[in-house]
């Protein structure tokens, strides 16, 4: 089996003109078997750039890429399942669920489960698999010994998170929007100010967390580099990177160079560090302790 | 607010971390009590709470004795590689003479579904289940017969929902709220290492400090500061989404101001919205508390059924920082 490099769904509101520009340069220079396409956080937010969606697709698909329809991760009116209804009667088009409702509806097409639908053990990744998902991108919040497991049991490939902030809940109240005194029903897309989620930070000044509208994330940015020989020692052989607003044709090629030996761990983190500066790498959550702790390995 | 007709009576569930706080809920005229054993299989699995076996027991005898219904909650996800304590909480479960068996996790519902196909299956709220789509999944595949739902939906959308689902709904009537869509909430163990998910804890007491700085007192959850209280503000419980945090120079309760969920005054729309049962939370409280709720809740309720007027503001004085709020059940909350 190949090693398969992904691009997650973009979490956060930039300008549409930018996104489309975003993924052209992605389609046509980054190292990437895989580029998922979509909105995850905010159904507000989808308008914008779905008249780029169909050209962005192609431009990706022409240059090799599987692309992926990302799905909302927290689906809370009809208005926003029907969407995700007339996606799943698109012929020809691979889909990611981020709720159970939008893997039912998926049930029996190929389709792929997001890391926001809860997969914690082997009997609910094989009542997955039995229905119709071709892989399925693990929780953020798993250990390598439930990684190990779940790779051990699973009839269909695995996708593990290797870089970016974590995304940690998920919420009906729109915390940018509460930030500014605003309703979400006027929220103004006051998210679009910050390109990588609004800084939180405790009282006593230190980095904690990052809103994105209804989506809270870590500070951290989370990176598995020599963690990866490990994962794919398990037979994990599908790797997510986060879009953020950084080189992210750069991100890409460090982590190519790392999973095809060209690289070594070190190296490629010192290269890593020096492009994605807005925040401390973590690694907490692989290593079975608090998400935000960065370990270190020899 | 309110003088609607209710013609179905609300199911009042009521939680027991303890046998002492289940008989002093049956006692009170709560409906139904539910309970979890004392290990990670629940959403509260706190130091010296919950039921082992016997007390299970014994606690379904004096419940169906003074006919309350018990319901068992086994509602975190079963760890990778260890599966066996979990699917032995479903089977005790049954064993026991629950009434019903409450689970989140698909691959548990699964196994639930076909070794113990007679107990009755609800779905946790930690299954966060928020639509119709994926109702009707979790009845489907599983048979759940009724779905504790999130507390991201409006009273408008819960009568939506309840039009086009074949399964009863339980809502959040009173207690803690959690503001992030449960089940997906990783923000715990971030900080901790442990979560509501897998280890059935949110914010541990085990990570919390507090420190004195001056006149200042400084509460801390890991290695965070979730809030700093100047002299005489009462201090808080360090829940992480409930801290004081800074955004762009200015620091503000971001997530939540210390509240509770109170629907007492919109009990007579909720049944309108053909919600079947309220939930009460707090299996970390103690009897006088389930007491006290239990008691003005069956009388709510009463009131309600009979189409009486309903004043609220009873429970003002048990709600978190004096404040209560229905919450989510508004559009303005979000």
């Amino acid at each position: 089996m190949t090693v398969a490099l992904s691009l997650g769904p973009l979490l956060y509101n930039w300008p549409a003109e930018d996104i489309r520009d975003f993924y052209f340069r992605i389609a046509d220079e980054a190292p990437l078997e895989r580029v998922y396409l979509g909105e995850v956080v905010c159904s507000k937010r989808t308008p914008f750039f779905e008249r780029y969606l169909p050209e962005v697709a192609e431009r990706l698909a022409a240059a090799g890429k599987e692309v992926v329809h990302s799905t909302l991760a927290l689906i809370m009116s009809e208005h926003e399942m029907d969407a995700i209804r007339s996606l799943a009667e698109t012929p020809d088009i691979l889909i990611e669920a981020n709720d159970i409702g939008s893997a039912a509806l998926l049930a029996g097409r190929p389709h792929v489960i997001g890391p926001f639908v809860n997969v914690y053990n082997e009997d609910t990744l094989d009542y997955l698999a039995r229905h119709g998902a071709g892989l399925v991108s693990l929780p953020w919040e798993l250990p390598a010994p439930a990684i190990a497991g779940l790779a051990k049991a699973a009839a269909i490939p695995l996708e593990v998170q290797i870089f970016g902030r974590i995304p940690l809940a998920i919420s009906a109240r729109c915390y940018h929007a509460r930030r500014y005194g605003l309703h979400k029903d006027g929220c103004q897309y006051v998210c679009a100010d910050d390109a990588d989620g609004m800084a939180v930070e405790t009282l006593d000044g230190e980095g904690f967390l990052a809103v994105n509208g209804t989506q809270t994330l870590s500070h951290t940015i989370g990176a598995l580099m020599p963690e990866l020989e490990g994962l794919r020692e398990t037979g994990i052989e599908n790797f997510r990177l986060w879009p953020h607003a950084i080189d992210m044709v750069a991100v890409a090629q460090i982590f190519r160079d790392l999973l095809d030996g060209k690289k070594a761990a070190d190296e490629a983190w010192r290269g890593l560090a020096d492009i994605a500066d807005f925040a401390p790498f973590s690694n907490g959550f692989y290593h079975d302790g608090e998400g935000a702790a960065l370990v270190r390995q020899a | 607010m309110t003088q609607a007709t209710v013609a179905a009576a609300l199911e009042i569930v009521c939680p027991a971390g303890n046998p002492a706080a289940l008989r002093a809920a049956v006692d009170a005229g709560t409906d139904t009590v539910y309970a979890g054993f004392a290990d990670e299989t629940n959403a509260r699995n706190f130091p010296g709470l919950n039921f082992n076996r016997e007390e299970m027991a014994q606690g379904i005898a004096y419940a169906h004795q003074r006919g309350c219904g018990v319901f068992i909650a086994v509602n975190t996800y079963p760890e990778a590689g260890n599966p066996g304590v979990w699917r032995q909480a479903v089977d005790d479960a049954a064993a026991l003479g629950a009434d019903a068996i409450i689970l989140a996790d698909i691959g548990l519902l699964d196994y639930a579904k076909h070794t113990q196909p007679d107990l009755r299956r609800h779905l946790s709220v930690q299954a966060s289940a928020s639509n119709a789509e994926a109702i009707r999944f979790y009845h489907r595949a599983f048979g759940v017969k009724r779905v504790v739902l999130p507390r991201v939906l409006t009273v408008a959308e819960i009568a939506e929902l309840n039009a086009s689902i074949p399964v009863e709904t339980e809502v959040f009537a009173f207690g803690g709220m959690c503001v992030m869509a449960e089940g997906r909430c990783s923000l715990s163990s971030y900080a901790t290492g442990l979560s509501p998910n897998g280890d059935g804890v949110c914010s541990p007491a085990s990570h919390v400090h507090y420190e004195k700085r001056g006149g200042e007192m400084v509460s801390r959850l890991g290695e965070f500061t979730l809030n700093i209280f100047s002299e005489g503000e009462a201090a808080g419980y360090p829940t992480l989404c409930k801290g004081r945090f800074v955004t762009d120079d200015s620091a503000s309760y971001l997530f939540e101001e210390p509240s509770s969920l109170n629907v007492i005054e919109i009990l007579p729309e909720l049944a309108a919205a053909g919600v079947s049962a309220l939930k009460i939370e707090g299996r970390q409280r103690g009897r006088a508390y389930v007491s006290r709720v239990v008691a003005e809740f069956r009388k709510a309720v009463d009131i309600a059924t009979r189409g009486g007027t309903l004043k609220g503001g009873e429970l003002d004085d048990m709600t978190e920082g004096r404040r209560d709020t229905a919450g989510a059940y508004q559009k303005i909350w979000h």
